[in-house]
């Protein structure tokens, strides 16, 4: 480490502690927040910049290493988890929802109303 | 003064914290969607503990570790939330 | 020519480059490698994939891009000082937010970077009347929230991909 730069080490060390605590930043609003759709908001966003913080770090602290070429595998976990977080969100909002609706109207719907309140909660916070 | 071994000690310390309130939530609940995105989380911040403890040891053995946790997390999610919304996985 | 062989050129591109990503470049070998899979995923994944509307402004994408880097991170902040303040004061709301742009995939991206910057996770696109409905974490003013989606992210969007 001592072949680092200090402008780079602090940089990723900063990036470190800033990642980690985005990191428990979304999980204090996963434990914190009244309801799930609120929850949610916490590890779909807060989390993965805190792990996208991290990996960039990690990035720059092995490229900088001597002994090796530049590391570049942490921008596929990065890119990866950008593109699965909101996929991951909308599911979960929208099973959810599913379970919101069945629980208030019983377990005998059709397919197509379950489709009809799948489009169009009235309110599903209240 | 902050060099790179003390930040990762600190962000062991943030990211154990983490983990604890995924756990919390995992076990409370209330409703199986909460426990769904309780366990998503619990793997999101296990490739952070993963990528931390690579560059704590100085090692790039863990990103293929890392690479499938993020994979297999993705898939698993999914998959617990369509059979949520469908009672079934493959239709 | 070109066509025949990279139906989805962006498609091989992006393949090229996770390749690259991952093996980290080590060899010649590895790149030709990754060079044969952009030519070979595309081929053998064409019917799954629905028709993209091709992508026209590279500039403005670059742009976009930027901007909604940007607002990942600020935004962030501020949902980070919801979450740690007190609880009460938050106004959660579901908003509406009728669109302007008719195709699926651009709807779809729409609702991906909807949900990536904080304080708004997108629900459902509806594709009858064209609504995308979003959770808002704190929204005291739904039609400001609206706007705000639509003049930052929608009409940039539209304004990349021509739709």
């Amino acid at each position: 480490m001592s072949t680092m730069s200090t402008a780079t080490e602090y940089a990723v060390a900063a990036l470190i502690v800033l990642g980690a605590l985005f990191v428990l930043l979304g999980s204090i609003g996963l434990a914190r927040l009244p309801d799930f759709l609120t929850r949610l908001h916490g590890p779909t966003k807060a989390t993965t910049l805190g792990v996208g913080a991290l990996l960039l770090a990690s990035a720059i602290f092995f490229s900088t290493r001597p002994d090796r070429g530049v590391s570049l595998h942490e921008l596929a976990i990065l890119f990866f988890l950008f593109i699965t977080a909101p996929v991951t969100a909308h599911l979960l909002a929208k099973a959810a929802l599913h379970r919101q609706a069945k629980a208030r109207d019983g377990e005998q719907r059709t397919t197509a109303d379950r489709e009809k309140a799948r489009s169009a909660p009235e309110s599903p916070l209240g | 003064m902050l060099n790179v071994n003390t930040a990762v000690e600190i962000a062991f310390v943030l990211i154990g914290a983490a983990l604890a309130l995924n756990v919390y939530r995992l076990l409370r609940g209330p409703d199986t969607t909460d426990r769904i995105l309780a366990l998503d989380t619990l793997g999101i911040n296990a490739i952070a503990l993963l990528v931390l403890f690579g560059i704590s040891t100085a090692s790039t053995a863990y990103f293929e570790a890392a690479l499938l946790l993020a994979l297999l997390g993705f898939v698993g999610t999914v998959a617990l939330c369509k059979f949520l919304l469908r009672g079934d996985i493959i239709e | 020519m070109m066509r025949r062989f990279f139906p989805r050129p962006l498609l091989s591109l992006t393949v090229l480059l996770l390749w690259v990503v991952i093996t980290n470049a080590a060899s010649l070998g590895l790149l030709l490698f990754g060079g044969l899979l952009a030519l070979a995923v595309p081929l053998v994944t064409r019917p799954f994939w629905p028709d993209p509307p091709r992508l026209v402004r590279p500039w403005p994408a670059l742009r976009f891009l930027g901007i909604f880097a940007l607002d990942i991170v600020t935004a962030n902040w501020r949902v980070a000082r919801l979450v740690i303040g007190p609880l009460h004061r938050l106004s959660p709301a579901f908003v509406e937010v009728p669109l302007d742009l008719r195709d699926p995939f651009v709807a779809t991206l729409l609702a991906s970077v909807v949900s990536l910057t904080p304080g708004t996770v997108s629900i459902d696109v509806d594709r009858q009347r064209w609504i995308l409905l979003v959770h808002a974490l704190d929204a005291p003013d739904p039609q400001a929230l609206v706007r705000e989606i639509k003049d930052r992210y929608e009409k940039p969007l539209k304004e990349i991909f021509a739709c």
